[in-house]
C-alpha cells in the first residue's frame, strides 16, 4: 500500500499542515534570501538598500587575505576528504564484511564517538594533544589531522549503511569463479558501494568546508580557513563584503547538494535498470 | 559449489576450517587497522589526556603543568557563575530540542504524506539545501536581521511587539532553532516515510478515530526518527559556540563560548579541560536517559 491511502485526513487537517509547512519553509529561506539580496546593495550598512552593485564581490576577489583563506580551505578540504574517505571505507568494510576480529567490539564504539562528541570538546582535546603532548607546531597539517578525526566516522556510517543493504551473493559468485580477493573487491564490491563512498566523501567535504570550532582550536598563526576568517570579520564589523563571501559559500553548498542528488539519482536508476 | 563436495571436506578437515576462519578474522583486523590506529592517536589518547589535564595545576600562561595535581578545577564547577552557564546551556539545548520537535514533526509529516512522489522529492530537496548550507553563513543571516537596521527589528518596531533582539537570549535561541531545525526534520521524514501505513489503516478499520490512530500507531512507529532527530539537535545545541558568539552578549554566555574563552583570553587550560569533559558527560547522560525513557513512554 502506498503512503496516501493510509493518510486520509480531514481536509482542515491537511490545510493546517500545508500552511504550517510553507511557513516553516519561509522561516528557513527568507533569512538566506535577504542575505543574498544585500550582497548586491550599494550601501555600507547591511539592511539599507543603496541600489545594485557588484562592488562587494569585486572587493572580495581583490582581498588577498580572503583569497588566501579560500585557497587554504580548498587544500584542507581536498586532502582531508580523500584520507577520511579511504579510512572510513576501510573501517566500514572491516565492520560489515568480517564477522569477528580482534578488538572489533571496542572499535565499533570508538568509531561512533567522534560523531556524537561536542565539537568544542573535540577541539580542546586536539589542541592539548598537539601543543602539550606531541612536539608539533599548529599549522594547516594539524587542521587536516583534526578534520580527518571527525569526518572519517561520518564516512563509515554512510558506507556501512550501503553495505548493509547489499546482498553478498555477487561477491560469493565471483569467489566461486576463482576471482581472487583483490579482483572481487575491485570489480564487484567497490562498484556496488561506490554511491555510498561518494556520498560519504561529499559529507566529509561539506563538514571540512563548514568547520569553524575545531579549526579555530588547532589552527596555526597566520594560516586560517575561510569560515574562521569570515567568523573573525563578522565579530569585528558587519559589512556587505561578508554578504558577498557568504553568498559564494552558499552557492558552493548548493552545488554540493545537487552533485550528491545527481549521484543518488544515478545509482537509483542503475539499480532499476538491473531489475527490469 | 554443491553440497556434496563441500561436506566431506568439512568433516575430514575441521582443522583447515578453523585455520581459514582465523585467517579471515586477521584480514578483518588488518582492514580496520589504519583507521583503528588513526582514531587511537587522534581521538582516544587526546580524550584520555584532556581528562588527565583537568586535574593539572595551571602555569602563569594558563597552560597545564604536568606533574602537579589539583582538584581545584572540578571544585570550580560548583561556582554560582559556572553553574549558571551550565544550567543556561542545558536549558536552551533542551528547549531547542523540544521546539524543533514540535515544529518539525508536523512539517516532516506533511512532506512525507504528499500524494505525488515528485512533490515529496521536491520538498525534500528544499529541506536538504538548508541542511547542507554553511552553518556560519546561516547564523550570520540572523545577525543582520536582528540588528538595528535589520528587517526583524523594523517589523518589531512597526508593530510595537519587540525591539532590537541582537545580543539577547531570545536571539541566541532563535539562532539555535534556525540552525538545527533541519537536523530534526530529516530523520523524522525518513521515519514517517518508511512507516507501515497498513497498520494505520488497520487501526482505522477497527474504528479508531484519526487522533487515536495517530497517537497509538503513527507516533510510536516514528519513534526512531524522534530519537535520532532529538539527539542530532540536542548535542550541537549544548556545545553551541558560533551561535551564542555572534547573536548573544556577555550575559548569554553558553558552555561552548565559555570553554573557548578558557583556552584563549581566559588563560586557564585545565579548567577548560574540566568543562570540556563535563559537557561530554552531560551529553552522554542525556542521551542514555533519552534512550531509556523513550523506550518506555513511546
Amino acid at each position: 500500500m502506498s503512503v496516501q491511502e493510509g493518510t486520509a485526513h480531514r481536509p482542515w487537517v491537511d490545510k493546517v499542515l500545508t500552511v504550517n509547512g510553507w511557513l516553516i519553509f519561509a522561516f528557513l529561506y527568507l533569512p538566506i534570501l535577504i542575505l543574498v539580496i544585500y550582497s548586491f546593495s550599494d550601501s555600507k550598512v547591511v539592511g539599507i538598500w543603496g541600489g545594485f552593485t557588484w562592488k562587494w564581490y569585486n572587493r572580495m576577489i581583490h582581498n588577498p587575505e580572503m583569497m588566501g583563506a579560500l585557497w587554504n580551505s580548498a587544500k584542507v578540504a581536498f586532502i582531508s576528504t580523500i584520507i577520511s574517505t579511504v579510512l572510513g571505507t576501510l573501517a566500514a568494510l572491516a565492520l560489515d564484511r568480517y564477522r569477528r576480529w580482534l578488538g572489533k567490539g571496542a572499535f565499533d564504539v570508538i568509531m561512533y564517538l567522534p560523531v556524537i562528541i561536542p565539537e568544542v570538546t573535540m577541539g580542546a582535546m586536539l589542541l592539548i594533544w598537539f601543543t602539550q603532548i606531541l612536539p608539533v607546531n599548529l599549522s594547516l597539517t594539524t587542521i587536516i589531522l583534526g578534520h580527518i578525526a571527525f569526518s572519517a566516522s561520518f564516512v563509515t556510517i554512510v558506507v556501512r549503511a550501503r553495505l548493509a543493504n547489499l546482498d553478498d551473493s555477487l561477491e560469493e559468485a565471483a569467489a566461486d569463479l576463482y576471482a581472487n580477493r583483490w579482483t572481487t573487491f575491485r570489480r564487484i564490491t567497490l562498484p556496488l558501494i561506490m554511491p555510498g563512498v561518494m556520498g560519504g566523501a561529499l559529507l566529509a567535504l561539506t563538514l571540512s568546508l563548514d568547520d569553524v570550532v575545531i579549526t579555530e582550536f588547532v589552527q596555526g598563526p597566520g594560516a586560517s580557513l575561510l569560515p574562521v576568517y569570515v567568523f573573525g570579520l563578522i565579530r569585528r564589523q558587519v559589512t556587505p563584503e561578508i554578504n558577498a563571501v557568504s553568498t559564494l559559500m552558499l552557492a558552493l553548498s548548493m552545488m554540493l547538494v545537487f552533485i550528491s542528488l545527481a549521484f543518488q539519482a544515478r545509482s537509483i536508476s542503475k539499480s532499476k535498470n538491473k531489475e527490469a | 559449489m554443491t553440497m556434496l563436495d563441500e561436506r566431506p571436506s568439512e568433516e575430514a578437515n575441521p582443522e583447515l576450517e578453523r585455520k581459514a576462519e582465523r585467517a579471515e578474522s586477521w584480514r578483518g583486523f588488518f582492514t580496520a587497522l589504519p583507521t583503528y590506529l588513526y582514531l587511537v592517536v587522534f581521538f582516544v589518547l587526546p580524550l584520555i589526556i584532556i581528562t588527565v589535564i583537568s586535574f593539572a595545576e595551571r602555569s602563569r600562561t594558563g597552560k597545564p603543568v604536568l606533574g602537579e595535581w589539583t582538584l581545584d578545577w572540578w571544585i570550580k564547577l560548583g561556582d554560582p557563575l559556572v553553574r549558571s552557564v551550565v544550567f543556561r546551556s542545558v536549558w536552551l539545548a533542551f528547549l531547542n530540542t523540544l521546539l524543533s520537535l514540535l515544529l518539525g514533526y508536523p512539517f516532516a509529516y506533511w512532506i512525507a504524506t504528499r500524494k505525488s512522489a515528485l512533490m515529496r522529492n521536491f520538498l525534500l530537496v528544499l529541506v536538504l539545501i538548508p541542511f547542507w548550507s554553511n552553518f556560519l553563513v546561516r547564523t550570520y543571516a540572523w545577525r543582520t536581521l536582528l540588528d538595528s537596521n535589520g528587517l526583524v527589528t523594523k517589523v518589531g518596531e512597526m508593530t510595537g511587539l519587540w525591539g532590537k533582539m541582537l545580543f539577547t537570549e531570545p536571539a541566541v535561541f532563535l539562532g539555535l532553532l534556525y540552525g538545527y531545525l533541519p537536523f530534526m526534520v530529516l530523520p523524522l521524514y525518513a521515519a514517517i516515510e518508511h512507516l507501515d501505513w497498513n497498520l494505520v489503516e488497520a487501526a482505522r478499520d477497527l474504528y479508531a478515530d484519526a487522533r487515536k490512530a495517530f497517537i497509538k500507531v503513527t507516533l510510536p512507529l516514528s519513534k526512531p526518527g524522534i530519537i535520532a532527530g532529538s539527539i542530532l539537535v540536542f548535542i550541537p545545541s549544548l556545545g553551541a559556540y558560533v551561535t551564542p558568539d555572534l547573536l548573544g552578549g556577555s550575559k548569554t554566555t553558553l558552555l561552548g563560548n565559555y570553554i573557548v574563552t578558557q583556552f584563549k583570553s581566559g588563560r586557564n587550560w585545565p579548567f577548560g579541560a574540566a568543562l570540556s569533559v563535563t559537557i561530554l558527560a552531560i551529553m552522554m547522560v542525556a542521551t542514555i536517559i533519552y534512550f531509556r525513557k523513550g523506550g518506555k513512554t513511546l
